[in-house]
């Protein structure tokens, strides 16, 4: 379980994090919707100790992740996998290399076992037999899947999202929402998925939480979010120009 | 209002300048540290090796070559007039081996190799390869840091002895192709006017240009900040800032050597 409680994260003046909390549940899939720049992939950094809060906490299974020492958040970084938004593929090594980088680097298996998990996760992400080629040789859909493929090679139990499905097409879109929920049915993974694309958010989520204003303001189901009353949320979820979100941001400017 | 601005913009600029000597006393920590933690992955140091001492060679060679023909002819200029050519070996000898192959050599891996290193880990930081590494258990400074420090202090020493004797191969060629002195004389009187502390302080000086350069680089690279145009500014930082270093380096050690090794 992801518990994140009143967490506070400031970067110079600027407040991003203000006393969130939110618990994740094993095993399910969340999704965090808010807009860009609102500080959710501030969020996920915090998950997996990229980042630290100013205060609060952030518990995995248990145990506070900035209180970790070094040994056990590399323990906790080969259970909690990261997926980033343009993919971060090694730009020096192959899709194999990048996708096989932690068994190599962190384990003595051989190198037909090794070549036999890198192949395995690849395919499971639909790219079967492009070990060999390099990053800058792929489309933009096929990194985002290779470097899920890397998030799955070393078997985590939680993968976190950083919008998987921003920059593609729609129909790539699709494809990695299906394939998101096809390594939660099959590996059995906790999923924490930021985006602002609604539609991934309903195909994907068991749960959804709003984040806005550095705090969650709605968390609920699918059904119940469109059925939110709060107007932040709904123009949010309709994606309409007009309402209390944009009106903030004209009273800032004018 | 001006002089509050004056001020405010001179608080920044301490801060700023305390803050990098901060952050790099600290990577230099960690990565002094690091270099003696295992794993140690010789692949890695041997492949940054290769870039900055092997792939540095030809540049190496041609700038050492043309110093030691400026050199030479500089000296012969004022050597000419007291009729003392021969005493040109020595002084180019003395002078290339004690200052200028180690400085020259220095400036020259800093342009080169340095704000490589920095363009490369600066790109690495704004698609969020260092973040990446983290998360992959994988610590940035002993996997991306550790290698290119040693390779490019341990090489800059090799590239300075190898720049040393291109130095004074030109100034050889000048001494004995144009101004007719003697190959033999000339290279009895270069021997003879080299001692081991000579070259010993200018490897020494080296090494810790070598250092200097590789921290530099790396925490330009890794304190990137924005897309293509902090990658340029902090490439253009890494070699002025690796440029001034190196030459209060250099005249640090040079007086340290002047007093303690007389």
């Amino acid at each position: 379980m992801i518990e994140i409680k009143d967490v506070r994260k400031k970067f110079n003046d600027h407040l991003v994090l203000d006393s969130l909390s939110l618990n994740i549940q094993t095993g399910s899939t969340c999704v965090i919707i808010g807009r860009s720049g609102c500080g959710k992939s501030v969020l996920l950094k915090h998950i997996v100790g990229l980042l630290n809060p100013d205060s609060g906490r952030v518990l995995v299974d248990g145990k506070q992740v900035s209180a970790l020492s070094e040994r056990e958040l590399n323990f906790l970084r080969s259970k909690v996998s990261m997926v980033f938004q343009a993919g971060a593929l090694f730009d020096s090594m192959t899709v194999a290399e990048n996708v096989g980088f932690s068994l190599i680097e962190h384990t003595h298996i051989g190198q037909k076992e090794l070549l036999e998990r890198v192949e395995e996760s690849l395919c499971l992400v639909g790219l079967c037999g492009v070990g060999n080629l390099m990053p800058s040789e792929l489309s933009g859909g096929m990194k985002k899947r290779v470097a899920l493929a890397r998030a799955i090679c070393i078997k985590p139990e939680v993968i976190l999202y950083d919008e998987p499905t921003t920059g593609v097409d729609p129909i790539t879109a699709d494809s990695i929402n299906n394939l998101i929920l096809s390594l939660h049915d099959k590996l059995k993974v906790t999923s924490v998925v930021v985006t602002h694309d609604m539609k991934s958010a309903y195909q994907v989520a068991d749960r959804i939480a709003m984040m806005y204003n550095g705090k969650i303001i709605f968390e609920g189901t699918a059904s119940e979010i469109q059925e939110s009353k709060d107007a932040v949320v709904h123009q949010f979820i309709n994606g309409l120009s007009k309402g209390p979100i944009t009106e903030t941001i004209d009273n800032f400017r004018y | 209002m001006m002089l509050d601005k004056f001020f405010v913009s001179l608080g920044n600029r301490v801060m700023s300048f305390l803050y990098f000597c901060g952050g790099l006393a600290n990577l230099a920590g960690q990565t002094v540290y690091l270099v003696f933690k295992p794993p140690y992955k010789w692949e890695r140091i041997i492949e940054q090796s290769k870039k900055a001492g092997f792939d540095s060679f030809p540049i190496v060679s041609m700038v050492a070559l043309f110093i030691g023909f400026i050199f030479a002819l500089q000296t012969a200029y004022f050597m000419q007039r007291i009729g003392s050519e021969i005493y040109i070996a020595s002084m180019v000898a003395l002078s290339i081996v004690r200052e200028l192959g180690p400085v020259i050599t220095a400036l020259v891996v800093a342009g080169r190799v340095g704000a490589s290193i920095t363009a490369e880990l600066g790109s690495m930081q704004v698609t969020e390869q260092i973040d990446a590494l983290e998360t992959l258990a994988t610590n940035p400074i002993k996997y991306l840091v550790v290698p290119r420090f040693l390779a490019v202090s341990l090489m800059l020493p090799l590239l300075t002895v190898y720049a040393n004797a291109i130095g004074i191969l030109g100034s050889y060629l000048i001494c004995v192709l144009k101004l007719g002195i003697s190959s033999t004389m000339y290279m009895t009187v270069t021997f003879e006017s080299i001692f081991f502390k000579d070259l010993f302080t200018g490897l020494f000086k080296s090494w810790i240009f070598g250092m200097v350069i590789a921290l530099v680089s790396c925490y330009e690279g890794f304190n990137v900040k924005g897309g293509a145009e902090g990658v340029g500014k902090a490439t253009t930082n890494s070699v002025v800032i690796s440029f001034i270093m190196i030459i209060a380096a250099d005249c640090l050690f040079t007086a340290l050597f002047y007093f303690i090794l007389p």
